[in-house]
């Protein structure tokens, strides 16, 4: 804690601040002090791509021990938490789609740092349930504002309250996801000033903007968890695949026979670790390497050092970490550097250099699951959620045939895409099953317009022996107000990914020797259920004529008056009485009258027959009124002209 | 003059909508624009139904519009989906049964106007002069129009509950006509519960009830009888073609006795299958409040969808008021002008219904058609029938190719499809009002008939 230098007044003064100053000094050291770490984790993906996944986390004490001081942990977040009574809080803004096929989907990397494109937003709140909505309506809008965002758009008619399917809750969760929002600059800067040292110093400072805005994959995340015992802890973390280049130029895709590309942070970044935030409790960088490499360098029987047959790393670790999963499934080992131990004059960069060709795969999530959509043209279609079964529980369980594997779907749909939740049909390998015999549980809350989003979810239980499994819902699509569709309407409309998870597989890691590495949250945070997002869907939608408005008022106003006029008209009118009034009109000379009774469509001739002097005595009246008018016209064109 | 070939004729129309039904397979009726609305649909019943199914208000989430009691009967044949056939062919029998029973009702219909025509113009004397002319059986032709009408047959294989809808108020015009009280009470509590318009014709079934069916103006017969009386008619003459007019207020009455009864037996019945899984507050919100609103803008033949999906937010309320007034306004000249002839008041109050609700379809087209035939006789000078005929015609072939370029190929656009609902519109207009003309200028030249 650095005290304000004294401004040039009194000693007493000076004093009251030092007094001041040593009673916080005093009651901090009663609690745990606010804290802060930073770690980076970079693991090479079989794909010739690289992970790298920063780490930052800030803890306050409980609120009562500080008051409304803090000095590492961001003032923003504990109001928002106080506030709002937050009591756990995930929002991440991603671009790109996590690959599950090729980077891993059953690793805590990806079930828990994979996210669906867009933003996601959801809360649990402490609050009573009646208060929620309204609680969550303003947490949105004090977020967009935060983060410069259009968080606000989940206010009113996009987010649910899903009761199992995401998360279980008492009712208190609200999920949001805008699949649309894009992800940029604007968005990493009130990121990064949550950050002590925001990216001047320390891990963040490796954040070159042209670099990691350049990768395939990029989510940034925050977390926060709160409680009255525990204070607050907010997990900031920042995901990014990106595509090294490679030391000696070669770029090739194909990964047979090829040297996997070497790289380093230089490499990636664009910049070297010129020593850690200072303020930092720990600062640490780890690489990861995948148990297919493992498997690999244990099978030619060398050690798993940081210098073997595969590849050599620049730097020496300062510890080597390996993965003891039980399931025998997950068994990484992880290389761990202090940063500590550089400073400005002696930059880190760690990179890794392959000696030799080598080919292996990430361990994929028990089912491949992808989404898409049926059907053609712009009334209705249906909803496929197919599940391609990976075979990995035969590895972990064996191979019972009896068994079953479970599966949570939860999926947000918009209130435009009006889905038939009667038409849910299930086809496992072809066939088509009775819901009842696949689903074990449902629970539906269907959309309502222009207010609500529909929300699934649904538990599966898919039996062992099953290769796919398709899931199909029809929906009709809606029709919308011209208010109500975006700039650019006929690009269509995003329904947000379903999430899919498997309660029965923990991709959980422990590693037996690390009670020394407990101050590393990056590490001990792993421990989730598998899950993964599906695709992001775009749904064309019909659009009414933009510019019609004024025609389609007046068009269909005047269909109504016609009829409103016409059938009046017919009512009115008494034929009788109208040849009774004709024939009076007739016999009275003049011009007007005659005219009218022409506009009418009133045979007049019947009554003009007796009383011809009269109809040539009015042509010469129309003859004079004519020639009175192009005299006057004549006369006032001449004038004009002299 | 009979028709020949009469129940032959019946039986065919309902032979193809049965082959129509079993064997047409998937014909994708349901979904077209014209024939199911939001409010009749049935794919939209069974969602309703699952709902309730999985113990939630069936009202929930803006799926179902429709009764609780089209739910309870019609839910549990949604349901069991019967292998090769399409979804709904259960219902659809069911329907086919409607429209036949809606046939032969409004044959009963015709044959009382028919009777009551004949006997008001033998107290004119008119028998001869009228009747050479053209003389058919209205009820005849009116079910037969019914029943070939290619919309009806649409609407009752489109599996949407409209025939439904339209049996009731054919039951209703029916029971007021034969003066049936607890028939045209029935009839009339089920058609307003089931879709809210058929409300204002109770002006034409109390008309109905207390003067019986139509009949030529109280003027004519009060001219024949000044004219009979100079001739020296003798008194009990003109009593018995005075009696006609008399307003008998035990019908009415009894009718309101008996409304009064269904409406709380329909309401207590909604309320026994909502109960658990939302209230009868739901229900009105849901029903009537969604057909009031237009909340719904997906297309239909009708003109207000596009209206509401383009109008400026801060004028919907007012142009809501406005149509909706629309409809009430003209019941009031209408019910002064026709109130001799209860029946064709109620045409003509059908006809404007279907022009101006917020969801029209084909089905409510299909049924003041079919009440059109049975004012044959009388209408037989009306004008503009050749456009009027090849209008619909054209309307029916061009609405569904303008939805198709607009909507599946995605090479039209909305105004397209608006253009036909606009001209569909005007047709409609043109007929009612034209009608209504020739109505009046029928019962003119009976007055002149008369005097002469």
């Amino acid at each position: 804690m650095v005290p304000p230098s004294p401004p040039p007044a009194s000693i007493l003064f000076t004093r009251l601040v030092l007094l001041f100053l040593l009673a916080a000094a005093a009651w901090a050291s009663a609690v745990p002090p606010e804290e802060f770490t930073e770690e980076l984790l970079l693991r090479p993906l079989p794909d010739r791509k690289a992970l790298s996944h920063f780490y930052f986390r800030s803890f306050a004490p409980p609120a009562a021990s500080v008051g409304r001081h803090h000095h590492l942990f961001p003032k923003a977040i504990s109001q928002l938490v106080k506030k709002y009574h937050i009591s756990e809080l995930e929002l991440s803004f991603t671009q790109g789609r996590w690959n599950y096929e090729q980077w891993g989907g059953f690793d805590p990397m990806s079930t828990s740092n994979a996210k669906p494109p867009g933003v996601e937003l959801w809360a649990v709140f402490d609050l009573p349930l009646s208060e929620i909505d309204a609680t969550w309506k303003n947490l949105t809008h004090t977020l967009s504002g935060l983060f410069c965002a259009s968080i606000n758009f989940l206010e009113s008619t996009s987010f649910s309250a899903p009761r199992w399917g995401f998360k279980s809750n008492e009712g208190n969760l609200r999920y949001g996801a805008l699949p649309r929002e894009a992800v940029c600059t604007e968005n990493l800067t009130p990121w990064l000033k949550l950050l002590p040292c925001r990216d001047k110093a320390g891990i963040a400072s490796l954040l070159y903007r042209p670099s990691i805005y350049k990768g395939y994959y990029h989510s940034q995340k925050l977390k926060l968890r709160s409680s009255q015992s525990l204070g607050i802890i907010l997990d900031q973390t920042l995901t990014v695949v990106l595509q090294p280049n490679t030391i000696n130029g070669k770029q090739l895709h194909s990964s047979h026979g090829q040297l996997q590309p070497s790289w380093s942070m230089r490499h990636l970044f664009n910049r070297k670790l010129s020593g850690k935030c200072l303020v930092s409790k720990s600062s640490r960088i780890f690489i990861e390497v995948d148990k297919g490499i493992v498997d690999k360098i244990n099978k030619s029987g060398s050690d798993l050092s940081w210098n073997n047959e595969f590849f050599v790393l620049s730097n020496g670790p300062d510890r080597l970490i390996k993965d003891l999963n039980d399931l025998e499934v997950q068994s990484s080992s992880i290389y761990e550097y202090d940063v500590s131990n550089y400073s400005e004059e002696k930059p880190f960069d760690v990179g890794i250099t392959w000696k030799l060709p080598l080919t292996w795969s990430c361990t994929p999530s028990p089912f491949h699951v992808s989404r898409f959509l049926m059907g053609s043209g712009n009334e209705r279609g249906s909803i496929a959620l197919s599940f391609t079964s990976t075979n990995l529980h035969k590895k972990i369980f064996g191979s019972p045939n009896d068994c079953s594997i479970k599966a949570i779907i939860f999926q947000i749909v918009p209130w435009y895409v009006k889905v038939y939740y009667h038409s849910l049909e299930i086809f496992i390998d072809g066939n088509r099953k009775t819901v009842s015999d696949v689903v074990d549980k449902i629970h539906v809350t269907p959309s309502e317009d222009k207010l609500l989003p529909g929300t699934l979810e649904m538990l599966l239980r898919f039996p062992c022996s099953m290769q796919s499994a398709t899931l199909t819902l029809d929906f009709d699509k809606g029709f919308l107000h011209i208010d109500e569709y975006p700039p650019d309407a006929n690009q269509g409309f995003d329904i947000p990914s379903a999430l899919v998870s498997f309660p029965e597989f923990n991709s959980a890691r422990n590693f037996p020797e690390t009670d020394p590495l407990l101050g590393s949250p990056l590490l001990e945070n792993f421990q989730v259920s598998v899950k993964s997002y599906t695709e992001v869907l775009l749904v064309p939608l019909t659009t009414p004529d933009f510019s019609m408005p004024y025609n389609v008022i007046t068009f269909t106003c005047t269909i109504l008056a016609l009829y409103f006029g016409s059938l009046l008209n017919a009512l009115r009118r008494r034929i009788g009485e109208e040849e009774r009034e004709l024939k009076k009109t007739a016999t009275m000379h003049g011009l007007i009258p005659l005219l009218l009774a022409k506009l009418r469509g009133q045979k007049v001739d019947a009554a003009l027959s007796g009383s011809s002097p009269e109809s040539t005595g009015s042509k010469k009246l129309l003859f004079k009124v004519v020639f009175v008018a192009v005299a006057a016209v004549l006369f006032h064109y001449f004038s004009n002209n002299s | 003059m009979a028709i020949r070939y009469y129940w032959p004729m019946v039986a065919a129309a309902v032979g193809f909508r049965l082959v129509l039904v079993l064997f047409g397979g998937d014909l994708h009726l349901a979904s077209r624009p014209e024939v199911s609305t939001p409010l009749t649909s049935l794919r939209r019943l069974a969602e309703g139904y699952w709902l309730k199914q999985a113990s939630l208000s069936p009202y929930s989430g803006s799926m179902y519009h429709g009764s609780p009691l089209l739910l309870s009967v019609l839910g549990p044949l949604t349901s069991n989906r019967s292998g090769g056939k399409h979804a709904h062919v259960y219902c659809s029998l069911i329907f086919v049964a409607v429209d036949f029973l809606a046939a032969m009702l409004i044959r009963g219909t015709g044959r009382r106007l028919q009777m009551s025509r004949n006997r008001s113009l033998k107290s004119l004397d008119l028998t001869k002069s009228v009747n050479n002319s053209a003389n058919v059986s209205a009820g005849d032709i009116a079910s037969l129009i019914y029943l070939w009408n290619p919309w009806a047959i649409v609407t009752c294989v489109g599996s949407c509950t409209s025939p439904i809808e339209n049996l009731m108020v054919v039951i209703m015009i029916y029971g007021a006509c034969s003066r049936l009280a607890p028939l045209a009470a029935f009839g009339y509590v089920m058609a307003t519960h089931l879709s809210l318009y058929p409300a204002i014709l109770i002006v034409p079934v109390i008309l109905l009830l207390g003067y019986g069916p139509d009949a030529p103006p109280t003027k004519v017969f009060l001219v024949k009888s000044s004219s009979d009386s100079k001739s020296g008619m003798s008194e009990y003459d003109k009593r018995s073609s005075l009696k006609v007019q008399r307003f008998s207020w035990m019908t009415v009455l009894h009718f309101i006795f008996w409304l009064f009864i269904w409406s709380c037996y329909v309401l207590l019945l909604s309320s026994m299958i909502l109960k658990k899984v939302g209230g009868l507050s739901e229900m009105f919100e849901k029903t009537y409040g969604f057909i009031l609103t237009v909340k719904d803008l997906s297309p239909n033949i009708g003109v207000l969808w596009y209206f509401f999906a383009e109008v400026f937010d801060f004028f919907r309320t007012f142009f809501l008021i406005v149509f909706n007034m629309n409809i009430l306004f003209m019941v009031l000249p209408l019910a002064i002008r026709l109130k001799h002839r209860p029946c064709f008041l109620a045409f003509v109050y059908t006809a404007i219904v279907a022009m101006l609700k917020s969801y029209p379809s084909a089905g409510d087209s299909a049924l003041y058609l079919g009440l059109l035939g049975l004012f044959a006789n009388e209408l037989a000078e009306m004008q503009f029938t050749f456009l009027l005929f090849f209008g619909y015609i054209g309307v029916s072939l061009l609405s569904p190719v303008m939805h198709n370029l607009w909507i599946w190929r995605g090479t039209g656009n909305a105004n397209f499809y608006f253009a036909t609902g606009l001209a569909y519109t005007c047709l409609q207009t043109v007929l009612v009002v034209e009608s209504v003309g020739s109505m009046i200028k029928h019962d003119r030249k009976l007055r002149l008939l008369v005097t002469s």
